[in-house]
């Protein structure tokens, strides 16, 4: 049973559909295809593991900020404002 | 019931629906001219907004130009602001409406750049080819060549690898503006999706076909560079 749903859906549409799911937002019948699948096919899951990685490494990255003389220029506007 | 009154004019509005109570009191102490309070917010949400306003702009500079221009604003706005939405969405809004503007004027000196910004709404984000064909046995299936490989790696650690920082910012750079935007504020700021389709201006429906996008692109990469260090 549970495999014949989790091949309703391919790999190749699993992966499209990831994002959807992983924001809760799939309709009911192909959340559960979904899930099927995934109980089937390690890929996929190393494919939503990835996706997981992606974020969480984008959630981590040092990304550039403002220059120290920018952010004293900043400060400087702040303090004078109440002033 | 869902009133309250603020303000010296005794204005009464309806009570910000967005506003946490942490905002509230965040709001307030900014207002009394609470420097750490300020200086915690720009050392926290300037890096994505950099990377927000770099999607519009031409240089480095002019992204850093575009944020300082915001703050600033923001220092002027404080006491006018209504708190009909969070903070962090006025503060970003402001910012890209800034950037927008300075991206304008920037078009206008450096022609044709705005042919160059790629379309990318539609089509597959995993190469066609790692899947087995229609006649296959498993069509759509992964394609024993196509199949990904786990990464053993700890995304917090990566983060901080110099080479992983240079990649994410070079792919960043690459993505067509509202993919970055999106992905910069979901998962760089970690705004939720209303909050990014509120600064945005997208539907819904919308923000998570950029999302989605864009993310699989950062994947993509982070995949090869994991596969060129194993090798």
């Amino acid at each position: 049973m549970t495999t014949e749903r989790g091949l309703r859906v391919h790999c190749e549409e699993v992966v499209e559909l990831i994002t959807d799911y992983l924001e809760g937002r799939l309709d009911e019948e192909t959340r559960l295809d979904v899930e099927a699948h995934l109980e089937l096919c390690d890929p996929c899951v190393v494919y939503i593991e990835q996706m997981r990685d992606t974020i969480a490494t984008l959630g981590h990255v040092p990304l550039e900020t403002l220059s120290d003389d920018a952010k004293a220029t900043l400060l400087d506007a702040f303090r004078s404002r109440t002033v | 019931m869902d009133e309250e009154r603020i303000g010296v004019a005794n204005i009464t509005v309806p009570a910000p629906r967005d506003m946490s109570p942490a905002e509230v009191e965040l709001l307030d102490r900014l207002r009394a001219g609470d420097e750490p309070a300020f200086a915690d917010i720009v050392d926290r949400w300037s890096r994505s907004m950099l990377s927000v306003a770099r999607g519009h702009v031409s240089t480095d500079a002019s992204a850093q130009e575009v944020v300082q221009d915001t703050w600033l604003a923001v220092i002027r706005g404080l006491d006018g602001f209504q708190g009909r939405s969070s903070l962090k969405t006025w503060v970003f809004r402001i910012l890209v409406n800034t950037a927008k503007t300075r991206g304008v004027r920037e078009d206008r000196t450096v022609p044709m750049s705005s042919l160059s910004i790629e379309i990318d709404d539609d089509g597959p984000t995993v190469d066609p080819s790692r899947f087995r064909g229609p006649d296959d046995q498993y069509p759509g299936g992964w394609a024993p060549h196509g199949v990904p490989q786990r990464w053993d790696t700890d995304p917090e650690r990566a983060a901080q690898n110099h080479e992983v920082r240079t990649l994410v910012s070079a792919i960043l750079d690459e993505l067509p503006e509202r993919q970055r935007s999106v992905v910069v504020l979901r998962d760089v700021e970690g705004c939720d999706s209303d909050e990014v389709c509120t600064v945005l201006a997208l539907s819904a429906a919308n923000q998570r076909v950029l999302l989605h996008r864009g993310r699989a692109r950062v994947r993509a990469a982070l995949e090869d560079y994991y596969h060129r260090t194993d090798a």
